[in-house]
C-alpha cells in the first residue's frame, strides 16, 4: 500500500511539475493544483498510513490507537489555503489577459500570434 | 539623582534568548544629550512653525521631526546595545524623510538618498561591531560592556570591533572620508539642518565615541584611526567652508570641521581631552544651531542663500545681525564666548599631544591652520552678509522676521554668552556629570576659568585670530586659486559612479539568473530542489528504505489509485484541450478525497470534496474568458527538458515518501490526543487542534484566505474582458438561460444545504466537521444558487455584502482570542462548560466555537466573493456592446484554426 501511495504522489508531482513549466497560464494553474494535491498527500502520509482507526476520541471505551490528528489538522488548512491560492492565481491570470491581451505567463505571446483570440482591449 | 552620580536603569525583557532587552539608562552623558535633544528640539519646533510656508504640510513635517526626536532620544538613553542600533537606524530613516521633505526638488531627493545610503551603511557596520562586542563581553547591556574595557582591548577581535564601530561613527558624524553627504543634505528645510546637522544626528556618532570611550580608547589604533580622521576632517572642513557661496554650505562644512575637532579630541585619548570634547559638543550645538536658524531667517526673508548677492543686511535686520555676529564670534573662538573656552582647552590638548611622538609636533601647527580658516569663514559669514555694500538683485526686500523666529535664536545666543562669561555658574554642573558619565570614573581636575594667564593656548588663539583676519583680507587671490583647481573636486562624482557601477553589477547578476521569464525562474527553483534532494539522498549512508511493516494491498485501492494516476497523466497529455483537462483534474481531486476516507481522515475527506467542487467551478468560470486550447510549444528541446525534470521530480518524491513511510516514528500528537477532551472539551482532535491548540495559526490562515478574497475583488474591479460569441464549433458561447428544473430544485435545496452546513458546524468539535468544512458547504449552497438563478436574481435576495462577512469573521475570531487575554490568560486560550438544555439535554459550550464561527464566516465570505465576482464579470461581458469586434475576432480565430 505504501508503494501505491508513494507512486501516486510521484505521478502527481511529475504531472504537476511538467504543467507548471508550461508557457500559458491555465496549464500552470492546473499544474500548481496537482502539485498542491501531491504536497497535501505527502504531508498527510507523514503521520504514516493507517486503515480503519478511529479519528474521534471515544470517551466510553479505551482505544489503543487513533489516527494521527496533527498531519490532518495541518493538511486541512493546507487544502483551504491551496484553494485560496488557486483562486488568486487564476484571477491574476485573467487580469494579465485583460491587461496584456494574451495568456502567456510572461505576457509576451511570441509563440502563437495567430492562435489566440487576442487584442481584446 | 543623576547629579548625585547615580545611573538609572529601567528594563524589560524582550527576547531573552538572544540577549535582547528593552532597557533604558540615564547617566550624565545620556542626560546631557537628552537635554540638548529636547531643548534645542523645542526651539526648533517653535522656529519651524514660522519658517514653513503655507504650501508645506505642517503635519507631515512635525510628524517626521518628532519621530526623529524620539529615535534620537532612544539612541542616547539605550541601555541595550542592539536596541540602540535599532534607534540608530531609525534616525537614518527619519532623517531621510526630513531631508527629502521638499519631495519635488531633485537635489533634496538626491541628498536624502546619499545621506541614507552612507549613514544606513554605517549603521550596518555598527550593528556588526555591536554584535561582535556582545559576543566578546557576553552581554549586550551597556553596564556590562562598560565594565569590560580591559577584556575588549585585549581581545583578538578588538581591531574588527573598533573598525566596525568607527565606520558607524564616521558615517554618521560626517568624518573624512564620508563627510561629503552632509553638504548635500543641506537641501533640507533649514530647521532640519539646524536640528539634525548641528545639534543631534551628526552628534550621534560623537555620542558613540563618548559612550565607548572607556571601552575602546587608550590604544595606538584608537589614536591613529580616531585622531587621524578627526584631524583630516577638521582641516578639510575648515578650508572648504571658506569658499562656499551658499550660507548653509559654509555652515555645513564648518560643522564638518567642528565635528572633526571633537573627534580629534577623543582621538587624543586622554581624560582631559574627553572633557574638552564634551564641552565643545555643548558649545557647538548652541552656536551652530543659532547660526543655522539665522541662515534660515536670511533665506526666508531674502529668498536666496548666495552670499555674493546677500550683502549689507545690517540695516534691514539689525536684531538678527547682532545675534549672528555673537554666534559667529563664538564659532571663531573670540574671548568671552563659549567657543573660546573649549577652543582654549583644545589648543592645550593639542600641545600636550605634540609631546607624544616625533611627528606629533605637526599637530599644533595643523590645528592652528584649521583655527585660522575657522576665523576666516566666521568673518566671511558676518562681513559678506551684513556689511560689504548693498544687496544684489534680491527676490524679496529683506526685513526682520516674525518675533517667534528670533526668540529661539535669542535664547541660544544668551546661552553662548552666559557660558562664555560665567562658565562656573552655568555649564559646570552638567558638564561635570556628563564627563563622569563618559569616563565612568571620577573626572580629572580641570578649570573652566576665562583667564589662565599668558600661556601657549592663549597665544595660539591670538595667532589664529590675527592670521584669520589676514586670510580673509587676502581672500580674492585665495578664491581665484581655489576656483582654478580644488573647487572641482567633488566626492559626489565618485559616490555616484560607485553607486552606478553597483547598480549595473547587481542588475547583471540578476539578469544572468532571472531572464524575466516565469518558465525560466520555475526551472531554476525546481532544478535547485532536485539538486538539494540529490545531495540529500547521496550524502547519507543509511539504507534507503526502513523495515516498517507495510500495509496489505487490496483490489479497490489499486483500482482507485490506478484511476488517480491515469487521470493525472491524462491531465498532462490533454492539457492543451483545457476543458477536458479540467474535468479530468476533478477526477483526481475526488479520488484524493476517497483516499482520505480510506486512511481514517474523515475531516480531510469532507474538506477535499467541498474544495474540489468549488475549485472546478472557479476554473470553469475562468475558462469562460481564456482561450479553450493551449498552442503547441515551439521548441521540442524545451518539452523534452521539462519531461526529464518532471520525471526526475516524480522519482525523487516517490523515493522520499517511501523512505519515510517504511520507517517507524514517534508521533508528537500524543499530547493532543490526551488533552483534547480534558483541555479542549472536544473529541474531534483535528478540530480541537485547529480552533484551540493551534488557534493562532488558524487565525493567520483565515487572514490569508480573507486577503486572497479581497485581492481577487480588487483585481477584478474595473476589469473588462470579452468572451467570444461562439466556440470553435460554431455553437453559441453563452446561450443557455437558467434551466428551470435546476432553478426549482436548487431553491428547494438551499435550506436543506444550509441546514447541513449548520449541523456540520455545530458537531465539529466532537465529530468530523467544523468551521472550514461547514463554510465550504455553505459556500457551495450559495454558489449553486448563483449558478442556477443568475447573479442578479440571487443578489436581490441575498443582501449580504461579502466584505462584511469576511470582516466580521476575522473580528469574531480575533475577539475570541482577545477576550482570553482580557481575562488574564494567554491569547487564544479557550474555555468550555456543559449546559443542561431542557429538550436537547446536556450540551457542551466551548468558547472555541465562537472562533470556529469566525473561521466559518471568513471561508464563506472569501469563497463566495471570489466566485461571484468572477461570475459578475461574465455577466458584464455577456451584455457587452462590443459584438462587432468580437465577430471580427471570431473570424480571425476560425481562419487560424
Amino acid at each position: 500500500m505504501e508503494w501505491l501511495i508513494s507512486l501516486a504522489i510521484g505521478v502527481l508531482t511529475a504531472s504537476g511539475v511538467y504543467l507548471t513549466l508550461r508557457a500559458y497560464t491555465f496549464p500552470v494553474v492546473m499544474g500548481l493544483t496537482l502539485l498542491a494535491y501531491a504536497v497535501n498527500i505527502f504531508l498527510f502520509s507523514m503521520g504514516r498510513l493507517t486503515v480503519g482507526l478511529p479519528a474521534v476520541i471515544d470517551k466510553t471505551a479505551e482505544v489503543a490507537q487513533y489516527s494521527d490528528p496533527l498531519p490532518q489538522a495541518l493538511v486541512l488548512t493546507a487544502i483551504v489555503i491551496a484553494f485560496g491560492m488557486t483562486a488568486f492565481l487564476i484571477v491574476l491570470a485573467l487580469k494579465a489577459r485583460g491587461e496584456l491581451g494574451n495568456d502567456h505567463v510572461d505576457g509576451l505571446d511570441v509563440e502563437s500570434e495567430s492562435h489566440s483570440n487576442k487584442g481584446v482591449k | 539623582m543623576v547629579f548625585a552620580g547615580e545611573t538609572l536603569i529601567q528594563g524589560w525583557t524582550w527576547i531573552p534568548a538572544i540577549g535582547l532587552e528593552f532597557a533604558f539608562r540615564l547617566d550624565g552623558l545620556a542626560l546631557l544629550f537628552a537635554l540638548l535633544i529636547l531643548v534645542i528640539g523645542l526651539l526648533i519646533i517653535i522656529y519651524a512653525r514660522y519658517y514653513l510656508s503655507k504650501k508645506d504640510s505642517m503635519g507631515r513635517f512635525f510628524a517626521y521631526l518628532l519621530m526623529f526626536m524620539g529615535s534620537m532620544l532612544g539612541i542616547v538613553l539605550s541601555e541595550n546595545l542592539i536596541q540602540m542600533v535599532v534607534f540608530w537606524e531609525l534616525t537614518s530613516l527619519t532623517s531621510f524623510l526630513l531631508i527629502s521633505y521638499w519631495q519635488h526638488r531633485q537635489d533634496a531627493r538626491a541628498g536624502a538618498r546619499m545621506a541614507l545610503i552612507i549613514t544606513g551603511g554605517g549603521g550596518l557596520a555598527l550593528l556588526a561591531g555591536v554584535l561582535l562586542l556582545g559576543h566578546v563581553v557576553g552581554s549586550y547591556n551597556l553596564t556590562d560592556v562598560l565594565a569590560a574595557g580591559d577584556l575588549i582591548r585585549g581581545h583578538d577581535l578588538y581591531i574588527p570591533i573598533l573598525v566596525l564601530v568607527l565606520l558607524g561613527v564616521f558615517t554618521k558624524s560626517a568624518q573624512f572620508p564620508f563627510h561629503f553627504w552632509l553638504p548635500h543634505a543641506m537641501a533640507a528645510p533649514t530647521p532640519v539642518s539646524a536640528y539634525l546637522h548641528s545639534a543631534t544626528m551628526v552628534k550621534a556618532g560623537i555620542f558613540l565615541l563618548a559612550r565607548f570611550f572607556p571601552v575602546l580608547s587608550g590604544t595606538p589604533e584608537w589614536t591613529w584611526f580616531v585622531g587621524g580622521a578627526g584631524l583630516i576632517t577638521l582641516l578639510i572642513g575648515a578650508y572648504t567652508a571658506l569658499f562656499q557661496h551658499d550660507i548653509k554650505g559654509l555652515l555645513a562644512y564648518s560643522t564638518i570641521s567642528h565635528l572633526g575637532l571633537i573627534t580629534l579630541l577623543f582621538g587624543f585619548g586622554t581624560q582631559l581631552a574627553a572633557v574638552a570634547a564634551i564641552f565643545h559638543i555643548i558649545n557647538h550645538a548652541t552656536f551652530k544651531a543659532s547660526l543655522f536658524m539665522v541662515a534660515g531667517i536670511i533665506d526666508h526673508e531674502t529668498g536666496t542663500r548666495d552670499m555674493r548677492r546677500i550683502n549689507g543686511l545690517l540695516k534691514y535686520m539689525p536684531h538678527t545681525a547682532v545675534l549672528a555676529m555673537i554666534a559667529a564670534a563664538a564659532m571663531a573662538g573670540v574671548p568671552l564666548l563659549n567657543g573660546f573656552l573649549s577652543k582654549e582647552m583644545f589648543f592645550d590638548q593639542a600641545l600636550t599631544a605634540s609631546n607624544a611622538s616625533v611627528w606629533a609636533w605637526a599637530i599644533p601647527i595643523l590645528v592652528i591652520i584649521a583655527a585660522v580658516f575657522s576665523v576666516a569663514y566666521s568673518l566671511r559669514f558676518i562681513h559678506d552678509v551684513f556689511f560689504n555694500g548693498e544687496p544684489v538683485d534680491l527676490p524679496k526686500t529683506p526685513h526682520e522676521p516674525p518675533r517667534f523666529m528670533k526668540i529661539p535664536v535669542d535664547l541660544l545666543v544668551v546661552i553662548c554668552l552666559a557660558v562664555g562669561i560665567i562658565p562656573m555658574f552655568t555649564v559646570a554642573p552638567i558638564l561635570a556629570v556628563a564627563v563622569a558619565g563618559t569616563l565612568q570614573t571620577t573626572p580629572p581636575e580641570y578649570s573652566l576659568a576665562i583667564w589662565h594667564g599668558f600661556n601657549f593656548p592663549l597665544l595660539m588663539s591670538f595667532v589664529a585670530l590675527v592670521l584669520g583676519i589676514l586670510v580673509y583680507v587676502m581672500r580674492k587671490r585665495l578664491f581665484e586659486w581655489h576656483e582654478s583647481g580644488v573647487a572641482h573636486w567633488d566626492a559626489r562624482i565618485i559616490f555616484n559612479a560607485l553607486l552606478g557601477a553597483l547598480g549595473t553589477f547587481a542588475s547583471r547578476v540578476t539578469r544572468s539568473f532571472d531572464k524575466g521569464s516565469l518558465q525560466n525562474a520555475s526551472v531554476w527553483v525546481i532544478a535547485t530542489a532536485l539538486l538539494a534532494g540529490f545531495i540529500g539522498f547521496t550524502s547519507v549512508s543509511a539504507p534507503l528504505f526502513g523495515d516498517r511493516e507495510l500495509l496489505p494491498v487490496d483490489g479497490v485501492s489499486v483500482l482507485a489509485i490506478a484511476i488517480l494516476m491515469i487521470a493525472s497523466v491524462l491531465t498532462v497529455v490533454w492539457h492543451q484541450k483545457r476543458l477536458i483537462a479540467l474535468v479530468i483534474l476533478g477526477v483526481v481531486g475526488l479520488i484524493i478525497s476517497l483516499m482520505f476516507v480510506k486512511f481514517s481522515a474523515p475531516d480531510l475527506a469532507l474538506t477535499q470534496l467541498s474544495v474540489e467542487i468549488v475549485t472546478v467551478i472557479l476554473l470553469l468560470l475562468a475558462l469562460y474568458f481564456l482561450p479553450q486550447t493551449t498552442p503547441n510549444e515551439t521548441s521540442d528541446l524545451r518539452v523534452s527538458r521539462d519531461i526529464v525534470i518532471a520525471l526526475l521530480s516524480g522519482v525523487g518524491v516517490t523515493l522520499l515518501t517511501m523512505a519515510v513511510l517504511t520507517r517507524d516514528f514517534v508521533p508528537i500528537s500524543e499530547f493532543f490526543l490526551l488533552n483534547s477532551v480534558p483541555g479542549g472539551g472536544g473529541t474531534n482532535v483535528v478540530n480541537v487542534i485547529l480552533v484551540d491548540f493551534r488557534g493562532t495559526d488558524t487565525l493567520g490562515e483565515i487572514a490569508v484566505l480573507a486577503l486572497a478574497g479581497l485581492g481577487i475583488y480588487a483585481m477584478l474591479q474595473g476589469m473588462k474582458l470579452h468572451a467570444p460569441d461562439k466556440d470553435s464549433g460554431g455553437r453559441l458561447w453563452n446561450s443557455d438561460l437558467h434551466p428551470e428544473i435546476m432553478q426549482t430544485l436548487t431553491r428547494l435545496l438551499l435550506p436543506l444545504m444550509l441546514m447541513i452546513a449548520i449541523y456540520i458546524f455545530l458537531r465539529g468539535h466532537n465529530l468530523p466537521g467544523g468551521g472550514f468544512i461547514a463554510g465550504l458547504i455553505a459556500s457551495v449552497a450559495l454558489i449553486v444558487q448563483y449558478l442556477s438563478n443568475g447573479i442578479a436574481w440571487t443578489n436581490d435576495r441575498l443582501k449580504f455584502d461579502m466584505h462584511w462577512v469576511i470582516g466580521f469573521g476575522l473580528l469574531i475570531a480575533t475577539t475570541t482570542g482577545l477576550v482570553a487575554m482580557g481575562l488574564g490568560y494567554p491569547f487564544m486560550t479557550t474555555a468550555f462548560t456543559y449546559l443542561n438544555w431542557p429538550v436537547v439535554g446536556k450540551f457542551e459550550v466551548a468558547s472555541a466555537i465562537a472562533f470556529d464561527l469566525g473561521v466559518f464566516l471568513v471561508v464563506v465570505g472569501a469563497t463566495v466573493m471570489s466566485l461571484v465576482e468572477l461570475g459578475k464579470l461574465s455577466n458584464q461581458s455577456h451584455l457587452s456592446k462590443n459584438i462587432e469586434k468580437s465577430k471580427a475576432q471570431l473570424k480571425s480565430q476560425q481562419e487560424a484554426n
